[in-house]
């Protein structure tokens, strides 16, 4: 159907994009030349970019990507094992990022695999784990994508750890994520010490069952409705999460208090919980998650709906593309280092946590954090200038999650795979830093961005299905 | 003598800025030549070409910086030079706390501009990706840029049907909106004739006779000049009659184009029955009306009386010797036009955009009898600036045609407006002075108003007292250029 045309009139605006004398021809008759910064797109991408471009489909699909996307739900229903959520068996585990073989996992890969098999028991020393993970000996691994579950940095899951379960009513779909263990040595971060192991016992003993309990005894929790007021009180829900985490406090607490378990064990989740400013990035995840799984499967569409890394290989999806993984060797975050460690440290990127700058979040809204740019190694003015970047490269704004110092507008979302080659503008990843070796733990925090090889991919391959 | 040629990564600047860089390094002093460039497949071969040793690899997304100059010291001179012009070609990015970044798409900028045009002269290959940009957004949109696949043409203008707006071009090079220049516009009064034009040089002529004659205009919508191919069947030609046929201001619609192919005339033809409102076709060509005759039509369709079209005579009134014409064209459809015109009463003219194929210059294009010459051919502006922006390439031909003893007449076309030179009479003062003093009359077809930045009646005077006839109608100084040679000579072939 044809559009009824736009009538002729004196503009106000021309949009220019090119040689700067036209521009300022324009200017020079009173009219605003908006000029556009113009680079070529990136590599050989030229015919894949006009194929994708051109294809009929695109403009209608990413708006229905977007729309599907805002209109996602995410509430925490329950708090369950992942042998029943995710139908683990024993010896079977998950872990973040595109599917990768023990031979090229990372050192917090590997430690996080080998804590995971001592957790459960199935070896008793480092050594005996790392036999049997070496050998395929009793033990299999695949993404938490390929079961609609994400977990931050290594992302490790057996089938003894508790998960959140989260529904998206609006389009029938269900997400998960472990709980989160706190900061410095964890799994998470491949640390497989017994302190380590003794903390997930504990929370698989005693603080599973207790939000469990609480979960139960109320309505569900409106995670996307935390999200919406965290990124309005300096969180990005990444890289900080503080006042998501008081937030979820103040919904669970009660129901804590009342689950009729012993006043001890009561007081020791409800101190692990204030002591952790990132147990809600456990939340925000699978809300995120819930957000970008209902963008798949959109023919058509150059929206990206994964974005997620396993420590040695960055992977993207796009919802035109379904569950074909665009991957590339990750790189490595620049930020600032704990103590005496120093980018030497540093371990390349890892996690399903850029799930949240797939959905909008995290680096994307850097403007709505400025208490932590420092953290990351940025400025304000910076951190104000990433996410309005982020909008030329987003197809469009999501208003649940508004950003008040940038007048209230939107978060940029939807990344949008042919306006990423065509600017070379990657998307913002806020990150934390895990230890290269095994067993180190987290390192520092800071900025990344995936490789633009991965978008190439998914350029090219859009192209095919047209 | 010192050679450089270093390759920069990551900074990249639209051609026309560069070519502008390139010549001013080659100015300084010691610096015998000079080429900064984006390392495309062209670029890379006109460096080599100037004796540069080419890097291993390069890309077209970086710069190639090369000086050949006369000592180390001349080079690091030149080299500091190329920072400074860089360093001030570059938009200030807004730096101010909290201020946006300059959007890097067109729909970024579409969205915090409120624009309703878009005007791109991005490299052809990619423009295509740029205009689905712009038509995504909701914007008419100009492609200035030429080298633009047939394909992608057809592929944008068919998608911008379903989106409400036009596609003017590719390689539109003019276009009036709402009294809004865009490309190489002249500045002409509001008016009620409306224009679809598949010629740029065309249209930019038609509107400036309307404007000395007290027409003005209401919208030129440049179409490009294959829209009216049956390639591309007049997608844009036929939008643009439905947007004037729609528009109040406009009472008479104009279209200029070659013949267009013949199953697209007759649905153009019977398009524009049903708008409503009088529509005159120029089309140009052989034993068609002139485009001065086509202004005369629609001023008069438009209840205006015609007035001719102003001239002044110049110094020498008779061609020299029994030499040849020479015409030094930056206008392609005014270098046609004036052939078309010659031919009647001189025969064959050589070109390197000859009217019979037989006549077609060789690639040296050195004059060869009676020679009309459009430097602004797509050939001869790869990797250098249009000559309506830097007329230095006919300043120098014109010098070469005065020493050539065969030249008996040199007519050239002089186009102002935005986009134009700033100063296009000055820029041939002395080359005219020069042929005048030589007894060679000059005849210049100025395409300009008075409204144009560059002043039309300045020019003119300026052109004039250096000894040139300057008309204001391309076909009186084609036809006074004939008639310069003479009888006796006009008949020679």
């Amino acid at each position: 159907m044809s559009t009824s045309l736009r009538p002729l009139a004196t503009p106000t605006a021309v949009v220019t994009a090119g040689a700067a004398l036209l521009a300022d021809a324009i200017d020079a008759q009173g009219v605003t030349a908006a000029r556009v910064e113009w680079q070529p797109p990136t590599g050989e991408t030229g015919p894949a970019i006009a194929a994708v471009m051109a294809d009929p489909r695109r403009k209608a699909a990413n708006v229905q990507s977007l729309e599907a996307m805002l209109s996602a739900e995410a509430t925490l229903v329950d708090v369950r094992p992942a042998s029943e959520t995710l139908g683990l068996e024993r010896g079977h585990f998950l872990h973040a990022g595109p599917p990768l073989e023990w031979e090229r996992a990372s050192g917090p890969m590997r430690g996080a695999l080998i804590g995971a098999v001592l957790f459960e028991g199935l070896a008793e020393t480092a050594e005996q784990a790392e036999r049997m993970l070496e050998s395929g000996d009793g033990v299999t691994w695949e993404p938490c994508h390929h079961r609609g579950a994400v977990g931050p940095m290594a992302g490790v899951i057996s089938p003894s750890m508790w998960t959140f379960e989260l529904r998206d009513d609006a389009h029938d779909a269900t997400s998960w994520c472990s709980l989160n263990e706190g900061l410095g040595k964890v799994l998470r971060y491949g640390a497989y010490g017994d302190e380590v192991i003794e903390r997930l016992h504990w929370m698989t003993d005693v603080l599973g069952p207790i939000l469990q309990t609480a979960v139960r005894a109320g309505d569900p929790i409106d995670i996307k409705a935390i999200i919406s007021q965290m990124v309005q009180m300096g969180d990005e829900g990444h890289n900080r999460n503080r006042a998501g985490t008081l937030m979820f406090m103040r919904e669970i607490l009660p129901a804590m208090i009342d689950s009729g378990y012993p006043s001890s064990d009561v007081a020791s989740s409800v101190r692990f919980l204030s002591g952790n400013d990132h147990f809600f990035l456990n939340l925000g995840m699978p809300a995120c998650k819930l957000a970008t799984a209902a963008a798949e499967n959109i023919a058509g569409s150059s929206v990206v709906t994964v974005m997620a890394r396993n420590g040695t290989d960055f992977g993207i999806q796009t919802s035109g593309t379904g569950h074909e993984w665009f991957t590339a060797p990750a790189n490595t975050p620049e930020g600032l280092f704990l103590g005496s460690y120093g980018p030497d440290d540093a371990n390349p990127d890892i996690g399903d946590s850029a799930i949240t700058e797939t959905a909008g979040i995290g680096g994307l809204a850097m403007a709505t954090a400025p208490a932590i740019v420092r953290f990351v190694g940025g400025s304000v003015p910076d951190a104000l200038a990433t996410t309005q970047r982020m909008y030329d490269i987003t197809v469009g704004e999501n208003p649940a999650f508004a950003i008040p110092i940038l007048e209230f507008r939107g978060a940029p979302t939807g990344i949008d795979v042919t306006a990423v080659v065509r600017s070379g503008v990657l998307p913002q990843i806020n990150t934390g830093m895990a230890g290269r070796v095994a067993g180190t733990g987290q390192v520092g925090a800071g900025l990344v961005t995936p490789p633009m090889e991965c978008f190439v991919g998914a350029i090219k391959a859009l192209a095919d299905r047209v | 003598m010192t050679k450089t040629l270093q390759l920069r990564k990551g900074t990249y600047v639209d051609s026309v800025k560069l070519m502008q860089v390139s010549r001013t390094i080659a100015s300084l002093p010691g610096v015998n030549a000079a080429l900064v460039a984006m390392a495309t497949e062209l670029n890379l071969d006109l460096a080599s070409g100037m004796g540069f040793t080419l890097p291993d690899r390069a890309g077209p997304n970086e710069m190639l910086v090369g000086v050949d100059a006369e000592s180390d010291d001349a080079v690091a001179a030149a080299l500091e030079e190329v920072d400074v012009v860089l360093n001030a070609a570059s938009i200030p990015s807004s730096s101010g706390f909290g201020s946006p970044p300059t959007p890097l798409t067109i729909g970024a900028a579409a969205r915090v501009s409120g624009a309703s045009v878009a005007m791109i002269s991005t490299p052809g290959q990619y423009a295509f990706a740029d205009a689905i940009d712009a038509i995504d957004a909701g914007l008419h949109t100009m492609i200035f840029s030429d080298n633009v696949p047939l394909q992608h043409e057809l592929a944008l203008k068919e998608y911008a049907a379903d989106s409400g707006v036009l596609v003017m071009g590719p390689d539109c090079g003019t276009a009036v909106i709402g009294g809004v220049g865009l490309g190489f516009a002249n500045v002409v009064r509001p008016g009620p004739v409306g224009i679809v034009a598949a010629s740029g040089t065309g249209a930019q002529h038609l509107m400036t006779l309307l404007d000395g004659a007290g027409v003005g205009i209401s919208h030129c919508l440049g179409v490009g000049g294959r829209d009216l191919s049956a390639g591309i069947g007049g997608i844009s030609t036929l939008r643009g009659l439905d947007l004037l046929g729609d528009d109040p201001n406009t009472k008479v619609v104009v279209v200029i184009s070659k013949p267009p192919a013949e199953s697209v005339a007759e649905s153009v033809q019977h398009h524009a029955r049903t708008l409503g409102k009088p529509v005159l076709f120029a089309l140009l060509g052989k034993g068609q009306p002139d485009i001065t005759e086509v202004a005369r039509r629609a001023v008069e369709a438009v209840g205006h009386t015609w007035s001719l079209p102003e001239r002044l005579t110049g110094a020498v009134d008779r061609g020299r010797g029994d030499g040849f014409l020479r015409g030094l064209f930056a206008g392609g459809t005014l270098c046609d036009e004036a052939m078309i015109l010659a031919v009647e009463k001189l025969g064959p003219i050589r070109s390197n955009i000859a009217l019979e194929p037989d006549w077609a210059l060789d690639h040296t294009l050195a004059s060869d009898k009676h020679t009309m010459i459009d430097f602004g051919d797509d050939r001869l502006t790869q990797g250098r600036p249009h000559p309506m922006i830097d007329g230095s390439i006919r300043v120098e031909r014109l010098l070469r045609e005065v020493e050539d003893p065969t030249t008996a007449v040199i007519l050239l076309d002089v186009v102002l407006g935005h986009g134009a030179a700033p100063d296009p009479g000055a820029e041939l003062t002395d080359a005219i002075a020069a042929a005048t003093s030589a007894g060679i009359p000059v005849v210049v077809s100025l395409v300009g108003t008075k409204g144009d930045p560059q002043n039309s009646s300045r020019q003119a005077e300026t052109l004039n007292q250096a000894g040139a006839w300057v008309f204001y109608s391309n076909a009186d100084a084609a036809r006074a250029s004939v008639d310069l040679l003479g009888t006796t000579n006009g008949s020679r072939a």
